[in-house]
């Protein structure tokens, strides 16, 4: 596969990013949602190195001050500066989304494919695990397997995966059981494919633009996921900077009037939901070849 | 207009349509599917408007409909539909006029039924929508109406929901749906493709029939000239959005007068012509002559099948219960597709598989492509019996590269992420002998070349293909490991007339060549006599004839043979 894969992508490799470029001109949301998603991106890459105070040193002088010129989001009870922990805080977020999100989009994409593709007892096997995991309500499902493994990033990042497993098993399978008795699959048997070489070749590249959809709205439940382990103290700890944390600490100030603690973090994250499911569309559009004429 | 009129024209007529323009606006700006077209249609007359696809066939009528799509709309002239402007009508108006003036029906019967509705009931509820019948009386009336369009039994098939009646059945409901209100414009957008031909011509029959009863007019939007020609007064040809000849049926077949009317004439296929005759008469002379048929080599045959029989259980619902509970019922008797067929193939012959839907051409095809298991028989490929070799594990043997196949839907066949020199390198990949990089390009360009598929279109995908192109491809693919046997499952079924002649000329080209035997599969007689030297019709499962394609043509033995000749629609002039 190697080599003839490479050799006959080439051709329309060049074309990726005029291709880009066309999706964000004929969509502007998907042009915000871009230029969003790189702004989160620039931060979880250089933000700790060019935020201006460090986000763990507590300045109990300066405790609990409004925004101003010199604290643009203000500061928390122990003097820390909000904006700094904000844009700290990006990295750890989108490392448990992104990590999370990959793990299943493996895992539960490669399941869900062979479940439908092959049918009999791997759709049941696959079945009945996504089944089980669909009986739990979610976020306790994920307070529980924290709980039970231990509250370590890795640990977050894995409850997050298994929860969304069910979600990805269902496109997946759906999608590649349309797709078995396709007139490219038979031809594909005809060319002395492997059924292996099918499902991963042949089929796993078709259903790409929907796992996208799936990717960017599952991404967003995962920040939104890592976030509320924390606010309830099952997730990262403190004073590790982490926006979910940094609400749970704020709240309890916005009756006394210290609304800004809670407000910037949670706005952050709101921020970035919201650019995650926007997303969809547009990742959606730059994996389909339909889409670039 | 009137002056114009012979004097039984009196009336005004029943539609008119003046210039029509109709634009849809699109990514690269507004588009023309349909350019200045006139037509009148008058009480009980039928028109056939004839085209291939993309001419505007169906645009036209859906205008008349006033169904077009968001995105489509009039940009001139205006449409009269006994006196009401349609065009401009509110579309209150319009309503009215849908389903109780002017009915539609359309190519995939199955589709236009609700499914999980009995038909019976689906009948009543148009009665009683336009105030036909009441809800006391309903049920008689429908049951009439199944009367009318001519399903036997109606008062038991008033209960059938529509996945147990077979596809010409589906077409009569929703003939009788859409003629419930007895409107007096029918139009019918290619009722009969997807159909057996011989529920084409009972449908078709059908429809002229209750037309002709009611004095009402009838529309057909059909690719098919021969059965635009046979069914219709008068036949309007269109290209690319205009009308390029409009003549009685039997004007235009004596004296087309439009070059693309004569191209498509040429281009149909029927009796007494050969491959060549198809194409267009510059392209033809300038082509190398069919060649002599070799009366095929003695010796070991290519193919011998043997008493094939494929089977597949019954699921029966009552009884696989009992069998849950432990109740010892007898499995119920199981379906066969296949019942026992024998027939042999010659090196480098080339043998037509006919039959309707559900005789069994398509499972035999796919047992023989080892795709699927027979349930028993033997399928004996140069002395090797194959059917020894599972399907699972088919693909992995060396004689997969023997044996390969065209499919019947050309856009279903290719993989939409792979480029076209994918989709043919993909066999070269997986079992040519180590080729890659440049010799596998060059390998790949000479199957292009073979199928007279320019080489610039080699890096498009099959959306930015057109249906001929993409045939291609999927004929480059089959024979790009010089594969000794082809089955060919319906390969021009989805392309247009036109484009179905290139292809077919093609086939045979290549097959004389490259020396290849084929398994021709197909519902269409005519196509295959031209193409095949022996034939093969089945029917349930069996084989009901066999011999030389030009004998069983000429003289057919089977009663069902015979039948199936006479359903071709033939035009008036032969």
């Amino acid at each position: 596969m190697s080599t003839a894969t490479a050799d006959a992508a080439a051709p329309s490799k060049d074309g990726i990013l005029s291709h880009a470029r066309h999706i964000v001109s004929e969509n502007p949301v998907t042009g915000v949602s871009f230029a969003l998603f790189a702004l989160f991106l620039l931060a979880a890459i250089i933000g700790p190195f060019i935020v201006p105070y460090d986000p763990l040193a507590s300045d109990t002088a300066a405790a609990l001050q409004a925004p101003s010129a010199a604290h643009w989001f203000g500061t928390d009870q122990l003097g820390r500066d909000i904006f700094s922990r904000v844009v700290v805080a990006t990295r750890l977020d989108m490392i448990i989304a992104i990590a999370s999100v990959a793990l299943v989009f493996l895992a539960g994409g490669f399941a869900g494919i062979a479940s439908g593709y092959f049918g009999g007892w791997t759709d049941r096997i696959v079945g009945r695990v996504s089944d089980t995991i669909m009986a739990f309500p979610l976020f306790v499902l994920a307070m529980g397997i924290v709980a039970a493994l231990g509250n370590t990033v890795t640990n977050i990042i894995i409850a997050t995966a298994i929860i969304n497993f069910p979600l990805y098993v269902r496109v997946a399978r759906a999608e590649a059981n349309v797709r078995r008795e396709a007139g490219f699959v038979q031809a594909a048997r005809l060319s002395g494919n492997s059924e292996m070489r099918i499902l991963l070749g042949h089929i796993a590249p078709n259903i790409l633009p929907l796992m996208m959809v799936q990717v960017s709205l599952t991404m967003g439940y995962a920040i939104l996921n890592a976030a509320g382990l924390s606010f309830i103290g099952l997730g990262v700890r403190p004073p590790t900077p982490e926006w979910g944390i940094m609400v749970a600490e704020g709240a309890s100030f916005i009756i006394s009037g210290e609304w800004w603690i809670a407000f910037f973090p949670g706005v952050t994250l709101m921020l970035a939901v919201f650019c995650f499911n926007l997303l969809g569309d547009g990742l959606r559009d730059l994996v389909d070849p339909q889409r670039r004429t | 207009m009137n002056v114009h009129l012979p004097a039984n024209h009196i009336q005004p007529p029943l539609l008119e349509v003046q210039d029509l323009t109709v634009e849809f606006a699109t990514r690269r700006g507004a588009v023309r599917a349909v350019e200045k077209v006139n037509l009148t249609l008058a009480k009980g007359e039928t028109l056939g408007i004839v085209g291939e696809s993309g001419s505007g066939k169906s645009v036209t009528s859906y205008t008349v409909m006033r169904i077009l799509d968001r995105a489509g709309r009039i940009a001139e002239g205006t449409i009269t539909f006994g006196g009401v402007d349609v065009g401009n009508a509110p579309e209150s108006t319009v309503r009215a006029l849908r389903g109780r003036e002017m009915s539609m029906i359309f190519q995939n019967p199955r589709a236009a039924l609700n499914p999980i509705r009995k038909v019976g009931k689906q009948i009543e509820d148009v009665l009683i929508e336009h105030v036909q019948a009441q809800p006391s009386d309903a049920k008689e009336k429908a049951i009439e109406v199944l009367k009318a369009v001519r399903i036997a039994r109606p008062e038991e098939r008033y209960h059938a929901y529509p996945f147990e009646l077979s596809g010409g059945m589906c077409q009569r409901i929703v003939i009788a749906l859409a003629l419930a209100c007895r409107p007096q414009l029918l139009i019918a957008d290619e009722p009969t493709t997807g159909l057996d031909v011989t529920t084409q011509k009972a449908v078709m029959d059908l429809v002229v029939e209750l037309a002709r009863e009611r004095n009402m007019a009838t529309i057909l939007i059909t690719h098919d000239l021969g059965l635009a020609a046979a069914y219709c007064d008068r036949v309007m040809v269109m290209e690319k959005g205009r009308v390029v000849e409009t003549a009685t049926a039997e004007a235009i077949f004596r004296a087309p007068r439009h070059a693309y009317t004569r191209k498509l004439m040429r281009a149909t296929p029927r009796g007494g012509i050969t491959l060549r005759d198809l194409l267009p008469e510059e392209i033809a002379t300038e082509m190398a002559p069919l060649g002599v048929k070799v009366p095929p080599a003695s010796g070991q045959p290519l193919l011998v099948v043997e008493n094939l029989i494929k089977e597949y259980p019954r699921q029966s619902a009552v009884s696989s219960l009992a069998r849950m509970f432990g109740a010892k019922v007898a499995a119920p008797e199981p379906f066969r597709a296949v019942d026992g067929i024998s027939f042999s193939l010659a090196k480098g012959e080339s043998l037509g598989l006919v039959g309707e839907s559900g005789c069994g051409k398509s499972t035999t095809s796919m047992m023989l492509m080892r795709l699927l298991d027979p349930t028993s028989g033997q399928i004996i490929f140069k002395g090797e019996d194959l059917s020894k070799i599972p399907a699972r594990t088919f693909a992995r043997s060396p004689w997969r590269s023997r044996i390969q196949m065209v499919f019947q839907d050309p856009t279903d066949s290719l993989n939409p992420r792979f480029t076209a020199a994918r989709s043919i390198a993909d066999p070269l990949l997986q079992m040519g002998e180590n080729v890659s990089g440049p010799a596998l390009r060059a390998r790949v360009e000479e199957l292009a070349r073979l199928v007279g598929l320019p080489s610039p279109f080699l890096d498009r995908f099959p959306h930015q293909l057109s249906g001929g192109q993409k045939a291609r491809v999927g004929i480059a693919r089959a024979i790009a490991l010089d594969p000794e046997l082809v089955v060919l499952d319906e390969p021009t079924a989805a392309l247009d007339v036109s484009v179905q002649a290139v292809v077919l000329n093609l086939l045979h080209d290549l097959k004389q060549r490259l020396g290849m035997s084929y398994i021709f599969v197909s519902h269409d007689l005519e196509v295959v006599r031209m193409l095949c030297d022996r034939v093969i019709v089945m029917r349930a499962g069996g084989i009901v004839e066999e011999g030389e394609t030009a004998a069983v043509m000429a003289a057919p033995k089977a009663e069902y043979t015979r039948e199936l000749l006479s359903s071709i629609p033939h035009p008036p002039i032969y």
